[in-house]
């Protein structure tokens, strides 16, 4: 145990002298060790892949400890409890925070409407948590963060929030629950009551190096790939060669980004390496983040799901006031960011 | 007999989950029957809201995560007859 925190500490130390040194480290093994010519494309692209891969992996290490610390102080089960009973709006913005921290996995989608529906949050709220579970994406934050800076990161996690917000706030407003199928209703769902282990921190602390092995483990690889996409493409892909078909100046560049990319899905991960080849070569801020979104936020598995318990009215409803949000916000960041 | 339940929606942690209660029992040298669980209404009767759910002897002992096979074997060997 003490051991542990030691070990840890040590490994935050180095993490901090690592990240913060990466420029010189980086020009050492460049210049100093390769001994490669200063400012020619090859060198400009194996720089930037030699910088980038570590510094995303460090962010993506560090942020996935902390975010598995945090998740294990959540379960579905606990934030049920919190959101018995919530009235609209008040619902629907703790649900999408909830639905930032609640570990959740989409295959468990249907388990977790019905536990919701059944113990009396409201359709509306369940909806906010639904939304923002997959959206708000901590490995896409990672990315984002890492490769275009933090006001970009930001905007990503608050726009996520505040489409899952509305979407849930305007669902339930609707009063759609006749277009859940009846027999939800009537499952008897037991109220579980798990015994509450007393957890130590230290076990917490297990979690979150559980969840960088699971996670680091699954997902390098596609930001390795990524990172050698966007080399790569430094230097020998026309630098506007998105900008005629994404540019900002193309209007309607954002609903076709969004037509394509809901039918898709992909892991937060996997959509990054296409992100950053997409904005390197043009393809404007709005229109690539409402891409990404309606790739990890709505996607046909998941509402092939949820066929099960809602009627097709409502998937239609539902798919559509999400597409929309993610419209709007894709035009508002093509008109903030010249 | 020691009956394990695993409640399962078809993803990659359940199948998991099941092949390691295989595992932790043939560790253990321990005869129980492990069941699997795919019907919805009795997954809701638990009251669980993730999968793979675990339950030993009746008790439900986690949901909604993997835990590692020392976890698991300890979990077992607490709750077994």
């Amino acid at each position: 145990m003490k051991n542990k925190i030691l070990i840890l500490s040590f490994l935050l130390l180095l993490w901090i002298l690592i990240y913060i040194n990466l420029d010189s480290l980086t020009d050492f093994m460049v210049y100093t060790l390769a001994g490669l010519e200063k400012n020619t494309s090859l060198t400009n692209a194996i720089w930037f892949f030699i910088y980038e891969v570590p510094k995303v992996l460090l962010l993506l290490t560090l942020i996935v400890f902390v975010v598995g610390i945090v998740r294990s102080y959540f379960s579905p089960e606990r934030t049920r409890k919190m959101l018995g009973g919530k009235k609209l709006f008040t619902g629907n913005v703790m649900a999408s925070l909830l639905g930032i921290v609640t570990p959740f996995c989409s295959c468990s989608a249907i388990p977790l409407f019905l536990g919701f529906v059944e113990s009396g949050v409201p359709l509306g709220v369940t909806f906010s948590f639904l939304i923002a579970a997959p959206m708000i994406n901590e490995v896409a934050l990672v990315l984002l963060f890492g490769l275009f800076g933090w006001k970009t990161a930001l905007l990503y996690m608050s726009t996520g929030l505040l489409i899952a917000m509305v979407s849930g706030y305007i669902i339930g407003s609707l009063k759609l629950e006749k277009y859940v199928e009846p027999w939800v209703y009537q499952v008897k769902a037991g109220q579980l009551e798990m015994a509450e282990e007393k957890v130590f921190f230290v076990d917490r602390i297990n979690v979150g190096i559980d969840a960088v092995k699971e996670i680091v483990a699954k997902v390098w690889i596609y930001i390795v790939i990524g990172i050698a996409v966007g080399a790569s493409i430094h230097g020998y892909v026309p630098e506007n060669f998105m900008a005629g078909l994404m540019g900002k100046s193309v209007w309607w560049s954002v609903p076709i980004a969004v037509i394509i990319g809901v039918p898709m899905y992909s892991n937060a991960a996997g959509i990054i390496p296409i992100v950053q080849a997409l904005l390197e070569k043009g393809a404007s801020l709005g229109t690539v983040l409402a891409f990404m979104m309606s790739v990890i936020g709505l996607s046909l598995p998941e509402t092939i799901i949820l066929k099960k318990v809602l009627k097709f009215q409502l998937i239609g409803i539902f798919v559509g006031v999400v597409a929309t949000g993610i419209i709007i916000v894709g035009y508002l960041f093509n008109f903030i960011f010249v | 007999m020691n009956i394990i339940n695993v409640y399962v929606s078809g993803c990659a942690n359940c199948k998991k989950l099941e092949q390691m209660c295989y595992n932790a029992l043939q560790e253990l040298q321990i005869d129980a029957s492990v069941e699997k669980v795919t019907d919805l209404q009795e997954i809701m009767k638990t009251g669980i809201l993730s999968t793979p759910g675990l339950e030993i002897n009746g008790k439900m002992i986690s949901s909604g995560k993997l835990p590692t096979q020392s976890t698991l074997v300890h979990w077992i060997q607490d709750n077994i007859n």
